[in-house]
């Protein structure tokens, strides 16, 4: 019968599939490069393999029932209803294969949860929409945003996500970690749930408002594991990607010292052409505002304010950046930003975004005397 | 009690033998009988399964490439929050409401439901409800999408919710009141107006899934109208409830809500269990295998939906204990739906089995409902679920368990019954091009979703990295065969209300369905009023000692 083929048809590709993909990214499960993750991926065929051995042993009677036991066949139905044996056998022996798979499961499970003893801490925070990465440590502390061509392409109309390396995948700034060392990850948000997952370490863990969540890792090999938040987080939940570099220790020990010197430098604080002011400008725009006020700087009608045409974005500047140091109850203040970066933006927004106000801000203008600390 | 409320309704009934509905539109206004409330309650499921899946086509649409091709990332929240609000509380559950109300005093030999005018009402209230609901799709700042599940603080936000919120969170208090009041009424019916005949254990499946049903909506649907009154009172009373600087606790709405969303997933798919275990003995002419364990079975499994809720929620950061407890106790779910599974194929076998629409639909359900159970089981197991956790392996899960399961269930309902309601037969070929149609789009639609999980691909998401192209793209096509191949079932629902076939259907409809359940043993079509005397044998099939 057509159906009997084309299901055991479905089914046996299926087998095949999942059995022999473990290569194959679009396919399985990927092993990732944690012990972890390989004890999940080992948990997550064994389940898989007994869901197929159930399903080929009771599709299969079903459908010999189907084939066999049919009126056109002329076969005259039983009339049994009952039978306490089988009805036990059926009980137990689930319930044995249940206890079967606990056991390796909860291994697994202590040994996520098995936080003591790490080498290092580093502190996630989640925001709308990126993520921010504190290590605790060094000091070190950076945000890591959706890199600029994927963030450009997919807000504009008719671009093509196939010509965009790693599209949606790929970050600005990524998490760097050391191999063969043991972190300890502290997650929070800033403001709603997010969630981090990077597939390849074998979990993911949500980020909460008010709370910390703890979790851990330790990568056997170097390499880019790219993930995503995948906990619903409003309007550009899918576009706040996760990537981890894991180093071998002594690259890892040059990336920190870079990073930390390049964070003490101060801002550069020298006049730029109005090009290099709105080309720097849109850069600054597209990590801190394009999220909420749109690539147009149309907004959201309703709930987003336009900045196009906007008065406190085109009347006095030192009132915009007044307003932008210190926010608002539905706007967060951006005093992150430094003298360079406020100069930029606004020259930015003042005349783009369907604005003409026809100036251009120079960082000295805008610089406080504390803001070059970072 | 029963007694005297039997021998009032056979005096009523001796006085006004012959009383017709009502004329004109009012009479689907002011109706207190059941079948016109059960028709009522049908075909307002039926449209809102068109709404709710239009809503899905837009998704399928903007996920056919990666990009962003049609809709914004907020409007596409809002398609995906408001398409599960629609197809959960507007279409499922109706459905079941409807059909309940139809064939439970059919099956217990009562003249109608025990409080009538309630029974209007609860109607009355679900169109009020979900046009609330709908309401917002036309607001300032678009409907809500912060997703179905309404998570804090997303859902508390300005910049997410526009004006939409409190119109949700009344909607979800007109619904519940609805749905609280259809299920005293079925529990009041099953209990008082069961013809005396008819022990507990004589009741048929269906009856006894919706009884168990009933008392899962008491249950659990004052605690989710709880939940999101405390959304309400966080959001313009100031309450913390669930803000952690006010000293409250955004986690704890989710314990909350799934404390009311485990249940609800099995009020959608419990009735479900009984309509099948109705249909399949009919064609395959033997009894139920197993009767009493299938009662067993789906009061076990109402009893475990209280106490695994957090399985929704392993990746929250809980205690290794309750990460630990709510694995096993959810493992344990597993015993008894596998128990149902083997019953319906025990049933099957050895029987003299034909295969109308009714019957493939419901082989359907039993095959694909156990594929939706399969990586139910696997999401069981703590540790894996880290990774399956939010992705497209779960879409791809609780929709086979409730596309191919709850809703085929429904259809297969609609071809069973609907003959014995209107008196005409379906036209047989459209109704079996109608589930070949669907059963293979159905999957085509959703087996991939499961690579696409697997893959790495988050849920919730408008736009995504282009390997997980190619596997949306043939979802997508499944998508709009499955959708497109709907109006078939709409068409045919039409047709058969009009005549159907105009073959004149027997009172038994299928071959010694009588055997099977009462409503067989009435006229085809029905007449408006049936069991005006109760009937004085019910079927024994299913009696223990029948053996």
């Amino acid at each position: 019968m057509n159906k009997t083929k084309q299901l055991f048809a479905s089914l046996i590709l299926t087998a095949l599939g999942l059995g022999t993909a473990h290569a194959d990214y679009t396919l399985n499960l990927m092993k990732g490069v944690t012990k972890v993750s390989n004890d999940i991926y080992d948990l997550h065929m064994l389940i898989l393999w007994i869901c197929v051995a159930i399903g080929v042993g009771v599709f299969g009677t079903m459908f010999y029932s189907i084939y066999h036991h049919r009126k056109s066949k002329g076969h005259k139905a039983a009339q049994f209803h009952e039978n306490t044996t089988v009805e036990i056998i059926w009980t137990i022996i689930p319930t044995l294969i249940l206890v079967g798979m606990a056991i390796p499961a909860t291994k697994t499970m202590l040994e996520l949860n098995d936080i003591e003893k790490s080498d290092m801490t580093i502190q996630v925070t989640g925001k709308q929409w990126y993520w921010d990465y504190k290590y605790l440590s060094n000091d070190i502390h950076f945000e890591s945003h959706l890199d600029e061509q994927s963030e450009k392409t997919h807000r504009t109309k008719g671009a093509d996500p196939r010509t965009v390396p790693h599209y949606l995948l790929n970050v600005d700034k990524p998490l760097v970690i050391p191999v063969k060392k043991k972190i300890r990850f502290v997650l929070t948000s800033a403001d709603v749930i997010h969630s981090w997952w990077v597939p390849d370490l074998g979990w993911k863990k949500d980020a909460n408002p008010g709370f910390v969540n703890e979790a851990w890792t330790y990568v056997e090999k170097p390499g880019t594991y790219r993930g995503q938040c995948t906990e619903l987080c409003g309007r550009d939940h899918g576009f706040m990607p996760i990537v981890v570099v894991a180093m071998e220790q002594a690259d890892y020990d040059a990336w920190v010292k870079k990073t930390s010197e390049q964070q003490k430098q101060k801002p550069d604080l020298s006049d730029q052409t109005r090009e290099q002011l709105l080309a720097h400008g849109e850069s600054v725009y597209l990590k801190n505002c394009v999220g909420c006020h749109q690539i147009d700087g149309a907004g959201v009608p309703g709930l987003i304010p336009a900045l196009t045409g906007s008065a406190k974005v085109t009347g006095k500047w030192e009132n915009l950046d007044g307003f932008l140091r210190a926010g608002t109850s539905k706007m967060p203040k951006f005093d992150k930003l430094n003298g360079k970066e406020f100069a930029e933006l606004m020259t930015y927004v003042r005349n783009n975004l369907g604005n003409k106000v026809g100036d251009e801000l120079q960082p000295k203008q805008t610089a406080l005397p504390d803001d070059d600390d970072e | 009690m029963s007694a005297v409320v039997s021998e009032h309704d056979d005096h009523h009934a001796d006085d006004h033998h012959d009383h017709g509905p009502a004329k004109g539109l009012l009479r689907w206004i002011i109706t207190t009988n059941h079948k016109d409330i059960g028709t009522l309650y049908l075909l307002f499921a039926l449209a809102m399964f068109f709404v709710g899946g239009a809503m899905a086509m837009v998704i399928r649409a903007e996920l056919f490439e990666p990009g962003l091709q049609f809709v914004d990332p907020a409007f596409f929240n809002s398609m995906t929050t408001m398409h599960a609000l629609v197809m959960v509380f507007g279409a499922v559950m109706p459905a079941f409401v409807g059909l309940a109300n139809w064939q439970i005093p059919l099956m217990i030999g009562a003249a109608d439901m025990a409080l009538p005018r309630m029974n209007n009402m609860s109607f009355w209230m679900l169109v009020a409800g979900v046009l609330l609901l709908a309401s917002t799709l036309f607001m300032e700042g678009g409907a809500p999408n912060g997703g179905w599940t309404l998570y804090p603080p997303l859902v508390l936000q300005p910049i997410t919710v526009g004006k939409a919120m409190p119109f949700a969170v009344f909607s979800v208090h007109l619904l519940g009141i609805s749905s609280i009041m259809g299920a005293i009424n079925i529990i009041a019916t099953i209990f008082n107006m069961r013809a005396k005949s008819m022990k507990m254990m004589d009741m048929p499946l269906f009856v006894w899934t919706w009884l168990i049903t009933a008392f899962l909506l008491i249950a659990v649907m004052p605690v989710f109208a709880g939940a999101v009154t405390m959304l309400l009172t966080d959001k313009f009373f100031h309450t913390s409830f669930f803000n952690a600087a006010g000293g409250g606790d955004p986690v704890l709405y989710q314990h909350i809500f799934w404390f009311f969303g485990h249940p609800e997933v099995y009020i959608m798919i419990l009735p479900t269990f009984g309509v099948a275990s109705t249909i399949i003995p009919v064609f395959a002419r033997k009894p139920l295998f197993g009767y009493a364990s299938m009662v067993w079975a789906t009061g076990s499994i109402a009893f475990l939906s209280f106490i695994v809720w957090a399985h929704h929620m392993f990746t929250v950061g809980m205690p290794i204990a309750g990460e630990l407890y709510f694995m096993y106790a959810t493992m344990i779910i597993a015993v008894p739906t596998g128990v149902k599974v083997f019953n319906w194929t025990a049933t099957m076998w050895k029987g003299a089995m034909t295969f109308e629409t009714p019957m493939l639909f419901s082989i359907a359900f039993v095959v694909l409902f156990t594929m939706g159970g399969f990586t139910g089981l696997m999401m069981s197991i703590a540790p894996t679920d880290f990774q399956y956790h939010d992705t497209y392996f779960i879409v791809a899960h609780f929709h086979y368990t409730l596309v191919p399961a709850s809703v085929f269930i429904l259809m297969a309902a609609g071809y069973f019954w609907l003959p014995k309601w209107t008196g005409h037969m379906y036209n047989e070929k459209i109704g079996q091009l109608h589930f070949w149609l669907s059963v293979i789009s159905v999957n085509i639609l959703f087996f991939p979703q499961h690579f696409l999980g697997l893959a790495g691909m988050p849920r919730r998401i408008p736009d995504y990295a282009v390997q997980f192209a190619d596997w949306n793209m043939i979802s997508s096509v499944g998508g709009f065969i499955f959708g497109i191949s709907q109006l078939l079932f709409l068409y045919i629902v039409i047709d058969t209300i009009k005549g159907g076939t105009g073959e004149k259907v027997s009172d038994e409809v299928w071959e010694d369905a009588a055997q099977h359940s009462l409503e067989w043993t009435l006229p085809s079509p029905l007449p408006y009023h049936t069991w005006t005397t109760p009937p004085t044998s019910v079927p024994t099939e299913h009696v223990l000692d029948a053996h």
